[in-house]
């Protein structure tokens, strides 16, 4: 049976993993070479790992930190943050990457997306949605969360799906940091309008979090960064946790 | 010498990455001469059937299928165990080498495609690839078509239905699943195609 994924997320900043709240206040977590180990030796499916302040200046600092952390990992392993083009994702592919996610610069240029599905596969493109209650609906924000761009993050997760993406990262923005929960109600909502899978994140702060989002959720998998980081929790007891709620889960992995 | 063949399709830096860490002597190559002259070969390969095409272009398609004639061990993962059946409704012009009968499909409306994760396998006894690999261990596919149970099955999943996770016969193995991003469970099924 396929199994619900947790996926540990490195937040990068100048080649150091950090974590904020609500996208601010960052707070230094360590290397990512090694919290990507530690987090794949305590059962992590995956490894997300997000340059969060990319710039073209740090670009060699981000394939360096790809490069060491992809030498010794053996799960699946995505990076993202400041690919704008075919070249960008090209390059971190090269340094070892199975994945890359694109955010900003695939809503102003959605064919982006299929030109890396193109040549990558549609397996390799995951599409990363800042996604932002706004009166009944939910928002579409970029550049780090500082930019409203008025899209709808439903219609939105349909047109990623149609142009190649493999996957869909959603991130609440209202709960990102916050541990208090992930937003159900919005993963929910994609997942129920795109067939890929729907990886969500923000807001994770303990293991019945994980559970909802699942059951309620409707998640393929779920996203977390800060509660592995400081050792709230650790994923080998979420997953116990998990798999005694009938969540199926890799475990023992 | 493992040749790991390269034909354009995905990512092979982390298959030879895997049999790095294993302490195999691997080269990545494009070059027929290379792989003709290789112990051992692996066919890696993500994405869509048609870039199978490049095996055809460059004449790799008869290198291979004489290995195969010749017993020489040989891994396809994912495409490249897929290129081992007839074909795929992905792509109808360019043909499988049909070492094993059957066609790749799509997975039925009914479940998430493609299907990506974690999946527990069902190993048959008996299989050299599988040697030591515990009943129900996880894996990890990526893909939007499998191919059909046969009578070379060594190892299935289920999504919607049941299809080939392993194949095996002879000195011809296939895994739809990536041991090279399964964790230790990968890596022993690497390190048991090396001690093949």
């Amino acid at each position: 049976m396929l199994t619900k994924r947790i996926i540990a997320c490195l937040d990068m900043d100048g080649g150091r993993v950090v974590k904020g709240v609500r996208f601010k206040n960052l707070r230094d977590a360590g290397d990512p070479a090694a919290c990507a180990t530690a987090h794949a030796a305590q059962g992590a499916d995956e490894i997300v790992l997000l340059d969060i302040t990319a710039t073209s200046g740090n670009r060699r600092t981000l394939l360096d930190a790809v490069r060491r952390t992809a030498r010794s990992l053996f799960v699946p392993f995505t990076v993202g943050g400041g690919i704008r083009s075919l070249e960008d994702a090209a390059s971190v592919f090269d340094a070892g990457a199975d994945k890359i996610a694109v955010n900003s610069a695939a809503v102003s240029d959605p064919a982006l997306i299929g030109r890396i599905a193109g040549r990558f596969g549609s397996q390799a493109v995951v599409v990363a949605i800042d996604a932002k209650r706004i009166d009944e609906t939910f928002e579409v924000f970029v550049a780090g969360g500082r930019v409203s761009t008025g899209h709808n993050a439903i219609q939105w997760a349909r047109e990623a799906a149609a142009w190649g993406a493999g996957e869909i990262l959603l991130t609440s923005m209202d709960r990102d940091g916050t541990q208090s929960g992930f937003d159900c109600e919005l993963v929910s909502a994609v997942a129920q309008a795109v067939s890929i899978p729907v990886i969500a994140s923000g807001g994770a702060g303990s293991a019945r979090d994980f559970i909802e989002v699942f059951h309620r959720g409707h998640a393929d998998a779920a996203l977390a960064a800060s509660i592995f980081h400081f050792g709230i929790e650790n994923i080998a007891q979420l997953k116990g946790e998990l798999h005694h709620a009938r969540v199926p889960v890799r475990w023992p992995c | 010498m493992i040749a790991i063949v390269d034909y354009g399709a995905g990512n092979l830096n982390s298959v030879k990455k895997a049999f790095d860490h294993l302490g195999a002597q691997v080269v990545v190559t494009d070059q027929p001469e290379l792989v003709a002259a290789a112990d051992k070969v692996v066919l890696p390969g993500v994405g869509h059937f048609s870039s199978l095409g490049a095996l055809y272009r460059t004449g790799l398609h008869e290198v291979l299928l004489n290995g195969v004639s010749a017993k020489r061990p040989f891994l396809g993962i994912c495409l490249g165990m897929q290129w081992c059946f007839e074909g795929s409704e992905e792509c109808s012009e360019i043909p499988g080498a049909g070492i094993f009968p059957g066609k790749c499909r799509q997975f039925p409306s009914s479940v998430k495609s493609p299907h990506v994760g974690w999946n527990s396998l069902m190993v048959q006894h008996g299989s050299r690839l599988l040697r030591g690999i515990a009943q129900d261990s996880f894996v990890y596919y990526t893909h939007s078509f499998h191919a059909p149970q046969v009578t070379a099955t060594t190892g299935a999943s289920e999504h919607g239905l049941w299809f080939a996770g392993a194949v095996e016969r002879d000195n011809v193995f296939g895994v739809q699943f990536h041991p090279e991003k399964s964790g230790e469970v990968g890596l022993s099924i690497l390190k048991n195609f090396c001690e093949v």
